[in-house]
Parts: structure tokens; C-alpha cells; sequence
């Protein structure tokens, strides 16, 4: 089983994606699935470090979470841009420690933490766990660590560890 | 093939919302990308544009050609999807660059290779 679906994940969103690209029909599910195979295939030659998903039922919750943010997010800095230069400068970096080690969850934080207007994931030191970011409205950095350590790392620790 | 004005009325109000709030993140984004001094400043303002900016534009396309053709048109989901998973790569490529150019010269506004273990470091505010 494993070794005809060895990323079931990866082969559901390629054949998902081809789908949605062509048209929803028997002849381009056949077609979709045998491409997302072989595809499938040459990922497992390349032996990534495969991704265990604990708790499924919390990706929701986080999709929710991460949308709704980056919603906020926008607005704020939108209304930071448009003060223009009569506001002060805020930004500044800030390093967070990390409990997260698992390099799926790491890499999805990262894309988070990118996406999300208002703060850059800058540089990550794997030997400490710590975490360089660059905020830009780094007014009160207790608000911004809560933010990442409990809203984000928390939900994804009980996802991936 | 233009049938635009086959659109009705609800439609349009909300695909120019949309297109409206898109378009404007987007420009509000670039405007601050030209206005903001500092390069790590900059890493900020065009994620409004890839965004919410497009992700409005995109709702706008999805709502337009749906009501259009009469049948669901997601594959917009697509481009949302992968400027998401793309963006990290190029922001993260430059400001490492940059993080690494100040640290080679030495740049004081720019936090040490090695901050010690478990300590929030105050920001390096700048006035």
C-alpha cells in the first residue's frame, strides 16, 4: 500500500490540482492520478522526512486562525502606511525561542509567519531553537510573543509532535 | 469574449468590492515599499499585495467568472495557494542576504549571530 501511495497527501492535492485545472470528468481523474503517481515516485527517491500528522482535526482550527490574522494584519499595516511619515518608526527584531523542532512544522510556521503582514521570519539558529524575527510594529513585544508562542507553536506542536 | 455586461447587478457590486479592496492593499503595499526607509522595513510592505491583495482580486475573479459560466470556478485557488508557499522563499532569500551583509560589516542596528539561550532580546528599536 505504502509503497504504490507513498505520500497519499501529496498524490490527493496533485490530483486535486489537476483536476481543477482541466475539468472534473472520469478521463482526467485517470490521467491526474497517473501523473500524480509517478510524481509521488520521484519524491520517495528523494527521501524527505515524511510528516506525521497527529491531530487532523485541529488543521481546520488553524487555517481559521491563520486567515483571520492575516486579515488583521493587513489592516494594520495598511493604516501604519498611510500615517505616512508622521508616525515614529516601530519596527525592530526580536528573537523568540522555539520549542517546535519538527522541520515540517518549522517550515509551515515560517510560511505563516511570511504571509502574515508585519512580521518576517528572518533567521532560525536550529542548534538553540531560536527564532530572529523582524516586526514591524514592534510597539509592545509581549503582545507579539504570546501571539507566536501561544497562538501559532502551541496548535502546531499538537499537530506535528 | 467579453460578457460582462451579461453580469448581474449583485455581481458586480461585489466583484468590484473586491477588486476595489485588492487592488488598493496592493497599491498601499507598493506605496509603502517606496516610502519606508529601511531595507527589513521594506520586507513588509509588499506582503500586502501577495496577500490579501491578491487573495481579493482572486475572490473577485472566482465570483465573476462563476456567476459567468454558471458552474464553480475554484482553480483561482491555485494561484492563492502557490504565492502563499512562494513568497516565504524569495523574503526569506533576501532578508538572510541582508541580515548576513550587516553582520559581516558589523552594523550595530542588527542583532549579534548569537544571542544567549532563552532570552527575549529587546528590540533594537530604532528612535
Amino acid at each position: 500500500m505504502s509503497r504504490v501511495f507513498p505520500y497519499p497527501l501529496l498524490i490527493a492535492s496533485l490530483v486535486t490540482m489537476w483536476l481543477l485545472l482541466t475539468s472534473f470528468s472520469l478521463g482526467q481523474f485517470i490521467v491526474g492520478l497517473a501523473v500524480a503517481l509517478v510524481a509521488a515516485q520521484g519524491m520517495a527517491a528523494l527521501h524527505p522526512s515524511k510528516p506525521r500528522l497527529r491531530r487532523w482535526d485541529l488543521i481546520g482550527k488553524l487555517v481559521v486562525t491563520v486567515l483571520y490574522d492575516i486579515v488583521r494584519s493587513n489592516i494594520d499595516v495598511a493604516r501604519i502606511l498611510l500615517q505616512g511619515s508622521r508616525r515614529p518608526n516601530t519596527s525592530g527584531f526580536m528573537t523568540i525561542p522555539l520549542e517546535l523542532r519538527d522541520p515540517t512544522a518549522l517550515a509551515l510556521l515560517a510560511v505563516i509567519l511570511t504571509a502574515t503582514p508585519g512580521t518576517a521570519w528572518l533567521d532560525y539558529n536550529a542548534s538553540r531553537g531560536t527564532l530572529l524575527l523582524h516586526v514591524f510594529d514592534l510597539v509592545d513585544e509581549e503582545t507579539w510573543y504570546e501571539l507566536i508562542k501561544t497562538r501559532y507553536e502551541h496548535l502546531l506542536m499538537e499537530i506535528f509532535e | 469574449m467579453s460578457h460582462i455586461a451579461e453580469l448581474p447587478l449583485w455581481a458586480s457590486v461585489l466583484v468590484s468590492i473586491f477588486l476595489l479592496i485588492g487592488a488598493g492593499l496592493t497599491l498601499i503595499g507598493s506605496f509603502g515599499f517606496y516610502r519606508l526607509g529601511s531595507f527589513y522595513d521594506r520586507l513588509h510592505a509588499p506582503t500586502l499585495g501577495t496577500s490579501w491583495g491578491a487573495a481579493a482580486i482572486l475572490i473577485a475573479s472566482m465570483i465573476c467568472f462563476s456567476v459567468l459560466q454558471s458552474r464553480p470556478v475554484f482553480h483561482e485557488l491555485l494561484i492563492g495557494i502557490f504565492i502563499t508557499i512562494t513568497t516565504p522563499v524569495t523574503l526569506m532569500l533576501l532578508g538572510r542576504a541582508a541580515l548576513y551583509r550587516d553582520r559581516a560589516e558589523g552594523n550595530p542596528e542588527v542583532p549579534a549571530m548569537d544571542p544567549p539561550k532563552g532570552v527575549i532580546e529587546p528590540g533594537a528599536a530604532q528612535e
